[in-house]
């Protein structure tokens, strides 16, 4: 082969007691797609960062086309060729699409802007790799996938033949991501090289040439894409062999919960359009849909964030209306945001004051806030539910999102709920704590707790379910049994095709 | 060079930064002070001097600091909640007028023990007025309360100065724009005969206090401090949103206003237009100073008195102007602010 366009040599970084890489090497050849593959900490950001220039190594190279690039310059990496697309993108969502690419690119001193050159540049770029946009278009009212082409567009508008993808799929929906693997490997034909990090081994093995597996900072091992399988990986990455739960037969119980023409309406739109469900002791009622569907409307209702503007709610057998935060938690309904971050948590306060923040009235006498009990409670939690990283008077900010997830489950199952509503409670979170956080599920479904998961991973629907609905255009399907619902199946509902009539997906 | 979060803030760190930060801006004043000709460390010996040197400079600068604990306090409370609260200066006015207002016209006659509570809280109840006003155009229609509150410093100033020269005007005061003094029973207790120092700068710790132990204690405190750190958690959690920055807009809105009925009270008898020299806007930087903590705000009201008081000894005594407590305040202000920014932050090579 010929020499590598990239080759990081034995790249060591320490941040304080941890080393975050360990004597790490990797190399990149022309036309190559390699995927680095790690859970959440392995050191993956880390190293990248350091390719990019944003952190110096404390031991190690950095080399291009056989040149060291100097380190801790992200101007350098750049001007070798070096992009950068981050898993937050650094756009301005002010300006539009064109500017957003050419800022940088230009002399601050320059009387003018060459726009036109710039435009016809953009264009032809995006014909090239066939990233369509318009750049006209204000970034801000671009979708997340859209403005992800965009950040694209920018590092190949700087040259880049080298291009880094920081967990580029954390915040595409199933489809974007598809059409974004197809494109990378468009890339790759036509001679870029490119590097995305990942923790998730179906798209590593559809789309990388060579996978580099990353666990506490080590390069633990390297295999040709054709070589290895996903539990292979899964067992490399994680360190011993991990296996998602899956639920068990059982008999579900009565109706908890049941809806009747329910419809929601944010912001004047309705989201949610007379929908029907029911939802029985013991059993999980899987919810699926590409994102944006209408399941924040239904997990805002059920949280008690959102009110009904229409249609029946039954909780326990009794018609409840307007729903309040505090009358979804006394009743017993557990919550497992969307969101855990923005949502979940208040990442500068304690991880006591977390547990406590939506029970408030049962930590307190007088308003005066009982912080023994608040404290013990959150001990209860981090020891029944497993959650490290952090004591109960840390920050929550500093729990891993895995641990913060724990946690949340943890506040929530721990007084046994009669009701779970959990948005995406795996979503982002790496193949050993999406193991555990399936368990607690399951758990939870075991002790006769009523589960309504809202999710669009398929893997996880088929494994936790009993019974399936899609929710399309704010619509929701009927029921199907767990044991009809098949990938071809589930698809078809997801695109709003399901017996009797036909939803159109948004 | 990068900055990288720190994980854990070492207690230390934290009491250290602002002793760090106020050690650094006077040794950049020194500078000016020694290109102004003088030596720089009896200067501020003179400083101290000026500012506790006498049983009359102590008491001054305690009086000083009462207004300035008052309104620090105000900004601190607001500022935790993130509710922007820019105009302590005119809920000052509107209290003080209240007060002077109430007194000169209506319970005058009322005896001290009734009269003195009364008219503290009509000062208080009067500065949250003018903070619910703009609160209120921020939830309904999303007005940023930092124009509005800073816009109706102006008005609140400007009505208190037409009052001033008309409908409350003090007929004996040779023409000059002045309001009618409260009654003598409105007068707040002296702490020490002759001197100026009285009771407010009692009542002005003692909140301190209670703000202290409301904002660890309370269910208010965790769930205001929540409101503020993350709104969209926060609503999820069940914080009632809207009802809590109202509480928290009263008790700010609340302490600008004692902070003026204080003041008359205490030191004045009667409103003028130079009743405060900018305490309000004051109080931000004492409230920036203390970090938001409101037994730091006591300490930085203080200082701040410290400096303006013992400014102006010094500027009698060596003929350096007292302007150096004003750069020396605002040095302070910024050298705290990159203080805590390292207390959050490390430097990585």
């Amino acid at each position: 082969m010929s020499t590598p366009v990239l080759q990081i040599e034995n790249v060591s970084k320490r941040f304080g007691q941890t080393l975050a890489n360990d004597n790490i090497s990797l190399s990149l050849h022309k036309g190559e797609i390699v995927a680095l593959l790690g859970e959440n900490g392995a050191g993956k950001t880390t190293l990248m960062s350091i390719l990019f220039g944003h952190y110096v190594p404390d031991s190690g190279r950095v080399m291009v086309d056989g040149q060291e690039l100097p380190a801790g310059r992200p101007r350098a990496a750049i001007r070798a060729g070096i992009g950068m697309v981050h898993q937050h993108f650094a756009l301005a969502p002010n300006l539009t699409v064109l500017e957003n690419v050419t800022t940088g690119t230009e002399s601050l001193w320059s009387p003018r802007s060459r726009r036109r050159e710039a435009r016809a540049k953009l264009l032809a770029i995006s014909e090239r790799f066939g990233l369509k946009v318009d750049p006209d278009a204000r970034l801000g009212d671009l979708s997340v996938g859209e403005q992800q082409r965009v950040e694209i567009l920018k590092a190949l508008y700087n040259e880049a033949r080298i291009l880094v993808l920081d967990e580029p799929t954390a915040v595409l929906t199933q489809i974007e991501a598809e059409r974004l693997f197809a494109t990378l490997k468009d890339m790759a034909a036509q001679g870029l090289s490119l590097i995305f990090i990942s923790h998730k081994l179906d798209e590593v093995m559809s789309t990388a040439d060579r996978i580099v597996v990353l666990r506490g900072g080590r390069h633990v091992a390297e295999r040709p894409a054709s070589e290895t399988s996903k539990p292979e990986l899964a067992e490399l990455m994680v360190g011993r062999a991990v296996t998602r739960p899956v639920r068990e037969p059982s008999e579900p119980g009565d109706v908890v919960l049941e809806a009747a023409a329910v419809t929601v309406r944010i912001g004047g739109v309705d989201r949610l359009k007379a929908v029907d469900f029911r939802l029985r002791a013991g059993e999980v009622l899987g919810i699926i849909g590409v994102s944006g569907n209408g399941q924040a409307a239904l997990a805002q209702l059920l949280s008690g964030t959102a009110a009904m503007a229409g249609g029946d709610l039954l909780l326990f057998g009794q018609p409840v209306g307007a729903l309040s935060v505090e009358d979804v938690v006394t009743a017993g309904i557990g919550r497992i945001p969307e969101d855990r971050n923005k949502d979940g948590a208040i990442g500068e306060m304690a991880i006591w004051e977390n547990a406590i923040l939506e029970r408030l009235s049962n930590f307190s006498r007088h308003g005066l806030v009982d912080r023994e009990a608040g404290m013990a409670f959150a001990q209860t939690i981090i020891d029944t539910f497993d959650v490290r990283g952090g004591s109960p008077a840390s920050r929550i900010r500093l729990l891993s999102g895995g641990n913060m997830q724990k946690l949340i489950l943890g506040r929530n199952l721990i007084d046994r709920p009669r009701v779970l509503i959990a948005a995406q409670p795996a979503r982002g979170l790496d193949e050993g704590a999406v193991a555990a956080v399936h368990e607690r599920i399951l758990d939870a479904r075991r002790q006769g707790t009523a589960v309504l998961l809202i999710s669009e991973d398929l893997d996880e629907v088929m494994a936790l379910a009993d019974r399936i609905q899609a929710i399309v255009g704010g619509r929701l399907s009927p029921p199907i049994p767990a044991q009809e619902a098949s990938t071809r199946k589930l698809g078809l509902m997801m695109a709003g095709e399901w017996e009797g009539e036909t939803a159109h997906a948004v | 060079m990068r900055f990288e979060r720190r994980e854990h803030r070492p207690v230390a760190l934290v009491i250290a930064t602002p002793l760090i930060a106020v050690a650094a801006a006077l040794a950049i004043a020194g500078i000016l002070i020694a290109i102004a000709g003088a030596p720089v460390f009896e200067a501020y010996w003179n400083i101290l001097k000026g500012a506790y040197g006498s049983r009359l400079s102590a008491t001054e600068t305690l009086t000083r600091a009462t207004p300035l604990i008052l309104t620090g306090l105000a900004a601190a409370v607001a500022f935790r909640a993130r509710l922007w609260n820019i105009g302590g200066e005119g809920q000052l006015y509107l209290g003080a007028i209240t007060v002077a207002w109430a007194s000169s016209h209506f319970i005058g006659t009322w005896p001290s023990a009734l009269q003195i509570p009364a008219l503290l809280i009509m000062g208080a109840v009067a500065g949250m007025i003018l903070l619910l006003v703009p609160l209120w155009l921020r939830l309904r229609f999303s007005v940023d309360e930092v124009v509005t509150t800073l816009l109706l410093n102006f008005v609140a100033v400007l009505v208190v100065s037409m009052l001033i020269d008309t409908v409350l005007k003090d007929p004996t005061a040779f023409g000059w724009p002045q309001s009618q003094s409260v009654a003598d029973a409105a007068m707040l207790p002296k702490l020490l005969a002759r001197s100026r120092l009285n009771l407010g700068l009692v009542i002005a710790v003692v909140l301190a206090l209670v703000l202290a132990f409301v904002q660890s204690r309370t269910v208010f405190g965790i769930q205001s401090r929540a409101a503020g750190l993350n709104p969209q958690g926060a609503v999820f959690a069940g914080v009632p949103l809207g009802r809590t920055l109202v509480v928290v807009a009263c008790l700010s809105g609340g302490l600008a206003g004692l902070a003026g009925a204080v003041e008359v009270m205490g030191v004045k008898g009667y409103v003028t237009t130079d009743l405060s020299p900018g305490y309000g806007y004051s109080g931000i930087v004492v409230a920036m100073l203390a970090n938001l903590n409101p037994l730091g705000v006591v300490v930085a009201g203080l200082f701040t008195a410290t400096m303006f008081v013992g400014a102006d000894g010094m500027s009698r005594a060596m003929g350096i102007p007292s302007y150096i407590a004003d750069v020396i305040v605002a040095l302070s202000l910024l050298t705290m602010l990159i203080a805590v920014f390292f207390t959050q932050y490390r430097i990585r090579r």
